[in-house]
């Protein structure tokens, strides 16, 4: 590890770290502690700080404020969105209109689809789209699933592990035409790729802060106006009776923060990220023999670059890589506490041997094109060792 | 903050791997053995040199994590020098000791080196017309992953287990690439019959 500055970190699509603008505005705010429900100025400093975050985040997804609600994390906003199934008062229940189906995808995050095999075992018909070789859904599969016995289509906008972005203003469109609503887990893709919820006429939206280098623990779920909505945790008027609990003001301006960043970055950035994943990607085809690129070609994130390499174990790779001081992750089962691999590189039709043998390696903005060239030089060399003791190489 | 995600031994043995078979094809084994299944995330090859029924050279490659390479690697080490009785005797938890531990779901990276290694031997033993030697299990692996045998599903169900869930649960079978559930759940219910 001598000869690096510093651990070199490709798990954006992880997490990201602060903006060095967003850590500024959270030191700011760190002595704004009133809260943001008390009507005296302690209060409203807070509560104007808040809405000051709300007005950034919707403008930049073109919502009205009153439609962005702050919430825990990215899965909770999933779990809330995919909740009005379970309600039965009556005021916003789907069974109760007989609607009590839900489609979604074989490769969302766990969130969704832990979440939806726990709606059914609560009666909710589930229905799982199958993806192709490069993680698209097809849209006929979704019109021939559409009946008026649905209530809700969800599909990720951007996937996590191979980046493959999906068509959702389509599919809320066949959503609609079937008196479905439609709710994409955009957590990879806000603040990635131009996200406007007018345009991509959804009716749930979900974002996260820390993708985006703001701070972990904060989300929002954009809720279009008029559509049937239930809470996930009672109790407490915050967010308009919609979601309880006092709000994490510095979450929420760091939040709107990071989305204020990325206003002003984003479309430079991507198209320097574009450029080093292009360096990488052709420095990989050209270095390593039998490799399999995940993934769409052309409709992908800008910083994500999945690939298998026959024969070689995915956590091996990611260990090697990590005593180099480059850090990634890998779809292999072994990295996880689990021994499957992963659920999406198998819903593409890898098989299961190149599942393991795969390592995502998701660019951020703090990385340089001398970073690129130092994982180029290294990972010839691991992915080398790993096969020169492998069995099936 | 640690530097490492396993133990140091483990990190040495993973670095620097000792005995990695290199040239196949030049290193003449008297037993050579292969157990595992790459669709399930780990293949271990052992092939060793006997001498006066002394294990005199032993190498290996390994498909697999950290922890199998490791494992595989420092089983080399502890079966050199050592009699084929004495070696065929090696257990996960030998291996796992000497790797100052392996967390929980790890354990199977180790159950497969000590296979290898049994398998390798049972080679030397055919090829050197001593199949007497070769320990016939007793018992049949019905998880090959996990290497849990029938046995094994016998004493669960005998200390409380109904389900395949619960089966799972307290022997991991069936965790891995889940081949075994049908011959598995055929076996719960024979011994749910035969004992309750």
């Amino acid at each position: 590890m001598s000869s690096i500055k510093k651990p070199i970190y490709f798990d954006n699509n992880a997490t990201t770290p602060l903006h060095p603008q967003v850590k500024a505005e959270i030191t700011k705010a760190l002595d704004i502690f009133g809260n943001p429900s008390s009507l005296h100025q302690f209060g409203r400093k807070a509560n104007e700080a808040i809405e000051h975050s709300r007005k950034t985040i919707a403008t930049f997804i073109g919502a009205n404020p009153e439609e962005i609600i702050f919430v825990g994390s990215g899965s909770e906003a999933n779990n809330t969105a995919l909740s009005i199934f379970c309600c039965q008062s009556g005021k916003c229940s789907f069974q109760s209109k007989n609607q009590s189906s839900l489609i979604t995808t074989r490769i969302e995050h766990p969130c969704i689809l832990e979440t939806s095999r726990c709606l059914k075992g609560k009666g909710t018909n589930m229905f799982y789209l199958d993806v192709d070789e490069y993680g698209k859904i097809n849209p006929n599969q979704l019109k021939d699933l559409t009946t008026n016995k649905i209530g809700l289509v969800s599909v990720m906008m951007a996937n996590n592990e191979i980046g493959t972005i999906q068509d959702i203003k389509e599919i809320a469109k066949i959503a609609h035409n079937s008196g479905m609503l439609a709710h994409t887990d955009a957590v990879q893709a806000v603040g990635k790729i131009p996200v406007n919820v007018g345009e991509l006429d959804v009716d749930f939206l979900t974002m996260s802060a820390h993708k985006i280098y703001g701070p972990k623990g904060i989300g929002a779920l954009y809720v279009k106006k008029g559509t049937p909505f239930c809470p996930l945790i009672h109790g407490g008027h915050q967010e308009q009776g919609r979601r309880a609990g006092t709000e994490s003001t510095l979450g929420i301006i760091a939040f709107g923060k990071a989305i204020e960043m990325r206003a002003k970055e984003m479309t430079e950035e991507e198209t320097r990220l574009s450029q080093l994943k292009n360096i990488l990607k052709s420095a990989i085809e050209e270095k390593i023999p039998d490799i399999k690129f995940n993934g769409h070609p052309t409709d992908c994130l800008t910083g994500t670059l999945n690939v298998s390499f026959t024969g070689a174990e995915g956590e091996a790779i990611l260990l090697y890589l990590d005593l180099e001081g480059i850090c990634v992750s890998t779809g292999s089962a072994c990295a996880s506490g689990s021994l499957d691999p992963s659920h999406v590189l198998l819903a593409v039709g890898l098989s299961a041997e190149q599942a393991h043998g795969s390592i995502r390696i998701s660019i951020g903005r703090e990385n340089t094109i001398e970073d690129i060239n130092y994982l180029i030089e290294k990972l010839p060399k691991v992915i080398k060792k790993v096969r020169n003791m492998s069995t099936a190489y | 903050m640690n530097d490492w995600v396993y133990s140091d031994k483990l990190k040495e043995h993973f670095t620097n791997p000792k005995n990695v078979l290199e040239d196949e094809a030049n290193f003449a084994a008297d037993g050579k053995g292969i157990v595992g299944n790459i669709k399930c995330g780990d293949q271990m090859l052992f092939a060793i040199k006997v001498d006066k029924d002394i294990i005199t050279d032993c190498k290996w490659k390994t498909y697999g994590c950290a922890s199998a390479i490791a494992s595989t690697s420092i089983l080399s080490e502890m079966v050199k020098g050592m009699t084929l009785s004495a070696a065929y005797k090696v257990t996960p938890k030998d291996v796992a000791a000497q790797l100052d531990g392996l967390p929980e779901h790890k354990i199977h990276c180790s159950v497969l080196g000590d296979k290898a290694l049994r398998a390798a031997i049972d080679d030397y033993y055919k090829r050197n017309g001593q199949e007497n030697k070769i320990k016939k299990d007793q018992t049949k692996i019905i998880c090959q992953c996990m290497n849990v045998s029938d046995a094994e599903i016998e004493e669960a169900v005998l200390e409380g287990v109904r389900t395949y869930l619960e089966l799972q649960e307290h022997t991991k079978l069936g965790t891995v690439c889940g081949q075994c559930k049908d011959e598995a759940l055929k076996l719960l219910d024979e011994y749910k019959k035969k004992h309750f």
